[in-house]
């Protein structure tokens, strides 16, 4: 991080020091109410996010992978504070987030930033981008020449002309322009940790490259911390250190990104990179490894919330909830998973071969 | 993407040339070539500087009552427009007549304008309870068709054009208040108001820096859009006999004093009608020509 | 749908309930004591004490809308102090009369803005739109009480063809459906039909636009299916909207039909009000605004209870 005289008015400190984890999250939980109608007696939830808990390492890049609806653009926000959580904590450079003798929400607002999805709804189409990237600064006191001086740097560094888009409006931009606009918004703020919520997604192949390149060189170049959120496993393979996978609102499997892109232990983890299609023409899935639609968020299934599409399920998975736990010698590898717990009662002789035989078939 | 800087460092020179366009330049710029607002424009500005500069620009007092020149045609020498029912010369009436009907046309709206935005900024940003409570309250004056109501609270408050006024006003802000809450809720949704509240701002430095602008817009079609309405509406009070009282001058009011001459001498009679037409015409035509060169940016 | 409709049922009571309250409470917005307007200024005390409770008002505001409200739900609206009559007699008959207006002129303008707006959405561009587009302005920017004494003018004046005032031949308010009073009819609800005209015509000239230029129309043309399938596909669609918003035309013109009637004399509730406001009639003001706005009310649920019935799409709730 260049230390330019400017950029002191945002440094933030490192407080704990490079063994801490920069953030940890502890049993998050956020259920929406479902508007019933006028004679509904008990009032549903959608169990969006229900206990997940996890912490990210400086320097480091957790990838979140899952399907639509699983809960990770809500985990995004939750840790985003830009909705509070029903409960659970968050712990941010060995501070507390918004408690009571932790960090303050505005200063934190300085060490976390995010990357939304949509490239034009993340932009004010009032504002032109130079402005946009000028705000947020100008919202923490720094002086708005200074401020716009600092964004045109930024611009540059994001690979943007100034003299050519500093004026321009977001609706001038393509989409991977924009992007690169967000990231320098959120840059601009000096931040700690960015969110990346989806954010290549609506971007080309070729246009996503270049994103991805330019953010593995932004976070070496400013030891910045990465949470990627993505369902493209492709691309969390590229960037991600750990890779955390999320299946209704609760995390199923978090390791190492080798471990789990080689050897994944829960079911859903296979199946998701058995769908994945392979370059390989003699490779071709003849049955799709994941059955059936995922599960209503409002009436989970009881026990291990994956049961009802899982072709290993067994009475056991039904009654109890499998807990976190690593794989074999790996302790950064955990898994939930009743066939991952010798202890749990999971009977592994009574699994059928076939089943069995598909899931482990190119892994 | 460090080649393509390198390339177009040599082949453009570095300097800005982008002018900044302000957001109403672009949209004046489109305004100008639409030929049908234009002239609209142009008619609302004649008529407006007749209103506007009638003491200096009318041929007679508009008060002079002459009962041997009572209802002459138009075109009587010295009478461009012929006179009314009590001998006042009509074009002097007309212009003097404009100004109240402009004003009675064009104040309610902007008043509905101001409290209408702010109050569906508020009602929309802040949500929940606030915004069902307000919304609620305001459906209330849907319940009434517009001309109902102006005529119910106008006749409740008594003739006077102040009173006009406030009942105008009060019919157009739950109107205006409607879009104003349709749009911030759509906006309040949106991503970029999600990384605003991600930069630690305040409420209210959020709403004034990236709602309000994309509010003004959609509101300010809809209240050019009621001009034409307002116009028609307050002279139709007067014409009631319940907006300006008698002698003033006032489109409305002229029609309906010289109500009795539509046997005798039609064309005069519906001199003044024909004025508010021009107007309300004007005013729709020049409305549309600004909502399309809004829209095409946009 | 039981649900929907009594959900619906549900919301339009407090606003029923609010409109009751407008209606009563408008009078006591005016300078001025309300008993003016029955007593002469210089009535002896004891007079105008005797009138004051045979009115109710020497009660308390609150106390005076309840029984107010109370009286009305058992169909008695007071007595009109002009004309002596009860107010439920007066208003009702207005009605009837506001009614026939407001029924013709939208049933004149919805067709005639069908008609028109059809033709500018299939010719889009060309002169039949150009010239649509052009009426549909006018019909939207005119002072339709302007518009009355013009036609007065053209067709009553100079041409002789139609009566200026009134709705029947020597000031009568019966009805029949004879030429003697239907020529009565004729000036008024053409000049009240110009407002839907003009509404109908630019929302149907923009939808059957739209639904031409939507994709399943090529994919009908393609398949060689032309002029009738299309029209009948326009029409299936369209119909859900446009009868929607003439419905919402008939309770506007009801309650705003108050110009145009001054203008011919048309004795209905428009003229009704007017009476009541210059002649400070408070029963007759409140009995009118009352029936007026529950019409609106009623009519607002009407369409929108009717709506999804017609189009699917809307669905539930």
């Amino acid at each position: 991080m260049t230390s330019s005289p400017v950029s002191d008015v945002l440094a933030v400190q490192d407080r704990g020091g490079p063994a801490q984890p920069l953030l940890v999250v502890k049993n998050l939980k956020k259920h929406f109410p479902v508007r019933g109608g006028l004679f509904e007696r008990e009032p549903k939830f959608v169990h969006a996010v229900d206990g997940v808990s996890f912490s990210v390492a400086a320097g480091s890049t957790l990838g979140n992978v899952g399907e639509s609806g699983c809960g990770k653009s809500t985990t995004a926000r939750l840790i985003a504070r830009l909705m509070p959580p029903d409960s659970g904590s968050l712990v941010f450079d060995g501070d507390g987030v918004a408690e009571y003798g932790g960090m303050a929400l505005k200063e934190f607002r300085r060490n976390l930033q995010m990357v939304f999805q949509d490239s034009f709804a993340s932009l004010n189409p009032r504002l032109t981008i130079l402005e946009t990237i000028a705000y947020g600064p100008q919202v923490h006191g720094m002086d708005a020449a200074i401020a716009t001086q600092e964004g045109r740097a930024l611009l540059a560094r994001v690979g943007l002309e100034p003299d050519q888009f500093a004026s321009r409006y977001p609706h001038e931009l393509s989409g991977g322009q924009r992007q690169r606009v967000n990231i320098a918004r959120a840059l601009a703020f000096h931040p700690r940790l960015v969110i990346l919520d989806e954010a290549v997604a609506a971007l080309d192949k070729s246009v996503q490259a270049q994103v991805l390149n330019l953010l593995q060189e932004l976070k070496a170049e400013r030891q910045l911390t990465y949470v990627f959120i993505s369902h493209d496993l492709h691309v969390v393979h590229y960037i991600s250190d750990e890779v955390m996978v999320m299946y209704l609102g609760q995390v199923v499997e978090r390791g190492p990104v080798e471990r789990i892109y080689s050897d994944a232990a829960h079911p859903y983890t296979r199946a998701l990179l058995l769908a994945v299609p392979s370059m390989d023409p003699a490779q071709r899935t003849q049955h799709s490894p994941l059955m059936g639609d995922p599960p209503n968020p409002i009436n989970p299934p009881n026990g291990c919330r994956f049961r009802d599409r899982c072709s290993m399920a067994q009475d056991l998975c039904a009654a109890s909830t499998p807990l976190l736990r690593a794989v074999g010698p790996y302790a950064e590898h955990i898994v939930a998973c009743h066939m991952n717990d010798p202890m749990s009662g999971y009977r592994h002789a009574t699994v059928k071969p076939s089943a069995a035989a598909a899931l482990e078939a190119t892994v | 993407m460090t080649q393509t800087l390198a390339l177009s460092a040599v082949t453009q020179p570095s300097q800005n040339t982008i002018p900044n366009r302000s957001y109403w330049h672009v949209v004046a710029r489109q305004l100008r070539q639409e030929p049908v607002a234009m002239v609209s424009a142009v008619v609302l500005l004649l008529i407006v500087c007749a209103a506007l500069f009638a003491p200096w620009l009318a041929p007679a007092d508009p008060f002079k009552a002459s009962m041997l020149k009572r209802l002459m045609p138009v075109g009587s020498p010295g009478y461009l427009l012929g006179t009314d029912e009590l001998g006042r010369d009509m074009l002097t009436r007309l212009m003097y007549g404009g100004r109240l009907s402009l004003l009675m046309g064009v104040v309610p709206v902007f008043a509905a304008f101001f409290i209408g935005t702010s109050l569906g900024l508020l009602s929309g940003y802040v949500g929940g309870r606030v915004n069902m409570v307000i919304m609620r309250v305001l459906d209330v004056f849907y319940a009434f068709p517009s001309v109902l109501l102006a005529v119910a609270i106008s006749g409740a408050l008594g003739p006077g054009m102040s009173n006009s006024l406030i009942a105008l006003t009060l019919v157009f802000v739950p109107q205006v208040v409607r879009v104003a809450e349709s749009v911030t809720t759509q906006v309040r949704k949106l991503d970029y108001i999600e990384a605003a509240r991600m930069s630690g701002a305040g409420s209210f430095s959020i709403i004034r820096v990236h709602v309000l602008g994309n509010v003004l817009g959609p509101v300010f079609v809809y209240a050019t859009g009621l001009l034409s309405v307002s116009m028609i509406l307050a002279s139709g009070l007067s014409f009631l006999g319940l907006g300006v009282k008698p002698p003033e001058p006032e489109w409305g009011l002229m029609l309906n004093t010289l109500r009795s001459a539509i046997y005798s001498s039609p064309l005069l009679a519906a001199l003044p009608g024909a004025f508010i037409f021009i107007t309300s015409i004007a005013f729709n035509l020049l409305a549309d020509g600004v909502r399309s060169a809004m829209d095409i940016r946009r | 749908m039981f649900a929907y409709i009594l959900k619906r049922l549900f919301y339009a009571l407090p606003i029923a309930l609010s409109v009751t309250v407008v209606s009563f409470m408008l009078v006591y917005l005016a300078p001025g004591d309300p008993l003016n307007a029955i007593a002469p200024a210089d009535a002896p005390a004891d007079v105008i004490e005797a009138l004051k409770s045979a009115y109710g008002l020497d009660r308390p505001v609150p106390v005076q809308y309840g029984l107010w409200l109370w009286r009305a739900l058992q169909g008695d609206l007071g007595t009109s102090i002009a004309s002596g009559r009860s107010v439920v007699s007066e208003v009702f008959s207005a009605v009837g009369n506001t009614l026939l207006l407001a029924g013709i002129a939208s049933g004149l303008g919805v067709l005639v803005g069908c008609v028109l707006g059809a033709l500018a959405g299939y010719k889009h561009g060309g002169g039949v739109d150009r010239a649509a587009t052009a009426l549909s302005v006018v019909g939207v920017s005119i002072p339709h009480y302007w518009l009355g004494l013009v036609l007065t003018i053209i067709f009553s004046t100079w041409l002789g063809w139609f009566p200026a005032m009134g709705a029947g031949p020597g000031g009568s308010t019966d009805w029949s459906w004879d030429w003697e009073h239907v020529r009565y009819l004729v000036l008024p609800s053409v000049t009240l039909s110009v407002i839907p005209m003009g509404i109908i015509t630019r929302t149907v000239r923009a939808l059957v636009a739209d639904m031409l230029a939507q994709e399943f129309v090529v994919a009908l043309r393609a398949r060689g299916l032309g002029g009738m399938a299309v029209f009948r596909h326009v029409a299936k669609n369209t119909a859900p909207t446009v009868l929607a918003v003439a419905g919402l035309q008939v309770g506007y013109l009801m309650g705003g039909s108050i110009l145009v009637e001054t203008v011919f004399a048309w004795p209905g509730t428009g003229f009704l009000l007017n009476t009541a406001i210059f002649q400070r009639d408070m029963p007759l003001l409140q009995g009118t605004l009352l029936v007026l706005c529950m019409f609106f009310v009623g009519l607002n649920l009407l369409v929108d209870i009717v709506q999804p019935l017609i189009d699917p799409r809307m669905g539930r709730g």
